[in-house]
């Protein structure tokens, strides 16, 4: 499977990274050489394999409901970009 | 006066303990070493002040956050970005144990690399021959304490980040069983394999470290409680432990015949002290483990840094608006490697490519773990050349992204299935240090350490580097 220029800037955009032009052209060859090289876990026939999506069998881990003081507003806008008030501040709508 | 590049935790501590130095006199002497050396390894992002008390000292890797202190995962993108909170491996260690944070080291940007120099803020040195890279991620950790810029470091390994840097360096770096560390507090790469653990000088220093920092967290729900406590290595004897020797491992194209000498010593060694060597086979772990790692990893990553986006902390690239400053923020923050990633695990998760790419992934891990798993029904541990070569020179594999990525052919297969991994120095080839990596099942790192340590009594290597000694 390849992946061509059209294709690239529709995951680019999914990713939300505005590549530039020297970049576009330099992440097509070197996209192309790695997903020819990850196919290779085609070449097996393991359709009754169960997934593996975490190595350690771990399941349902609940916790006490208990309430605790979380982070306190200053805090949590400590390395705000921008702030107003008790808020973070982002330039304004668009087609997000 | 102190040799930093001699003296380990371990006696670090007696002497604190018996007041022959104190915590003052120790912190000032890994300064004066960083003041020496560090100009041209650049192993550090950022120095501490001695926040006082009799501690030891501790290098963090960047990737780990720390309280006050700046936390940027070698990224541009969290540049000027400083924590709130610690992480809880580094609240252990100062709570628990009063260590003091000496400063961050540097890494591969998001620890995406095997070479250092994925760095936004430049690459680490090796300082055995500082035309030569430290391996990576955690090149900046590994160089630290090779090189006595600080008694011991916490690295952070998803495919080989400790273990390889460490094997490039000559020290010692283990990969712990996953979930025996919390990751909360640390910055995301691929979560299904992250896990924070221990560079030090020897053995029994590495076995230390990691019972400062192991056992289970509430705040991080993947973790268990250690099913028996550390145990700082002792004996020299290997009577009846089982080694095997996974032909793919040893034999695998690319493996440098220096490389290969030592770590065949090495395997001689172990079985003079006792042990029961034979050779065994990981035939679909070696072969396929590469391109399951390079699917997972980046599907993983395409999700964990999609936080990066301008609005609660780190770099945001001015825009009149928002899709654009999101869009602009990620295209200037991130470097090349993490892009590279992004789009590859956003191309493998999405529609009408998931199957075909991260669901066939997760199902070759399956075939991984049971290979793995097979083995250990037979023997105790498994050894193999942690990096099929020693440290290569800056620049030599940066433009070709799959030749750095067959860095970790050795490291990967057992990350994937959850293992834990310890390099151990085993001697030299063309003047640098070769690696031997240890592998055991999950929880086995005692038996790890028991091996390491007998390994590294009877080899004597030195780990002091030849142009600093």
């Amino acid at each position: 499977m390849a992946i061509d220029r059209e294709q690239l800037l529709k995951v680019a955009h999914l990713a939300r990274l505005e590549l530039r032009e020297e970049e576009i052209e330099r992440l097509e060859g070197q996209l192309n050489d790695i997903l020819e090289a990850v196919s290779k876990v085609s070449e097996l026939d393991l359709s009754d394999v169960p997934p593996t999506s975490h190595p350690l069998e771990v399941v349902n881990v609940w916790g006490d409901d208990e309430p605790r003081p979380c982070l306190p507003v200053e805090e949590a806008l400590a390395n705000a970009p921008e702030r107003e008030g008790d808020f973070f501040k982002v330039p304004p709508g668009g087609a997000a | 006066m102190i040799d930093t590049l001699r003296l380990t935790a371990y006696e670090a501590a007696t002497l604190l303990r018996n007041k022959e130095i104190s915590g003052a006199e120790l912190w000032e002497a890994y300064r004066r070493a960083i003041d020496e050396r560090d100009g041209e390894l650049h192993c550090f992002l950022h120095v501490c002040d001695d926040p006082g008390g009799d501690g030891l000292p501790l290098a963090v890797k960047d990737v780990i956050g720390t309280k006050g202190i700046p936390t940027t995962a070698g990224s541009k993108i969290l540049e000027g970005y400083v924590p709130v909170y610690d992480s809880t491996v580094v609240r252990r260690a100062k709570e628990n144990h009063g260590l003091r944070i000496l400063g961050k080291t540097n890494t591969d940007e998001f620890a995406m690399g095997s070479s250092t120099e994925n760095s936004a803020f430049g690459p680490t040195r090796n300082p055995w021959d500082p035309s030569r890279v430290p391996g990576g991620s955690g090149g900046g950790s590994a160089a630290a304490v090779s090189a006595g810029l600080a008694p011991w470091a916490l690295g952070s390994d998803t495919g080989g980040s400790i273990k390889q840097p460490s094997a490039l360096c000559g020290n010692v770096g283990l990969r712990p069983t996953y979930g025996t560390v919390s990751r909360y507090g640390i910055v995301a790469f691929a979560s299904s394999l992250d896990q924070v653990g221990p560079v030090a000088r020897t053995v029994r220093d590495c076995a230390y470290l990691y019972s400062i920092i192991a056992g289970r967290d509430a705040c991080d729900t993947t973790t268990v409680e250690l099913p028996h406590p550390v145990e700082l290595p002792e004996a020299v004897d290997l009577k009846g432990v089982r080694i095997g020797v996974p032909k793919e491992l040893n034999e695998s194209h690319g493996i440098e015949p220096g490389v290969a000498a030592a770590v065949q010593a090495a395997i001689a060694t172990l079985e003079e002290l006792g042990a029961e060597v034979q050779e065994c086979s990981l035939p679909l772990s070696v072969e396929y483990g590469m391109a399951c790692y390079y699917l997972i990893t980046p599907a993983e990553a395409s999700s964990n840094l999609a936080r990066y986006d301008g609005v609660r902390y780190g770099f945001r690239a001015a825009a009149d608006e928002r899709l654009e400053m999101y869009e602009r923020t990620r295209d200037e923050g991130f470097g090349d490697e993490p892009k590279r990633r992004i789009m590859v695990g956003t191309y493998a998760l999405s529609a009408g490519y998931y199957d075909a790419y991260y669901g066939q992934a997760q199902k070759v891990r399956t075939v991984i773990k049971r290979e793995h798993d097979a083995l250990f029904e037979s023997f105790d541990a498994l050894v193999s050349p942690t990096s099929p070569t020693v440290a290569f020179p800056l620049g030599a594999r940066t433009a070709d992204p799959i030749a750095m990525y067959l860095s970790d052919l050795l490291t990967i297969p057992s990350c994937m299935a959850g293992l834990p991994g310890l390099n151990v120095p085993c001697g030299l080839s063309e003047g640098l240090p070769v690696g031997l990596q240890l592998v055991g099942p999950q929880f086995s790192e005692n038996t790890l350490f028991r091996l390491g340590h007998a390994l590294e009594q009877a080899i004597s290597f030195d780990p002091v580097p030849e142009r600093l000694r």
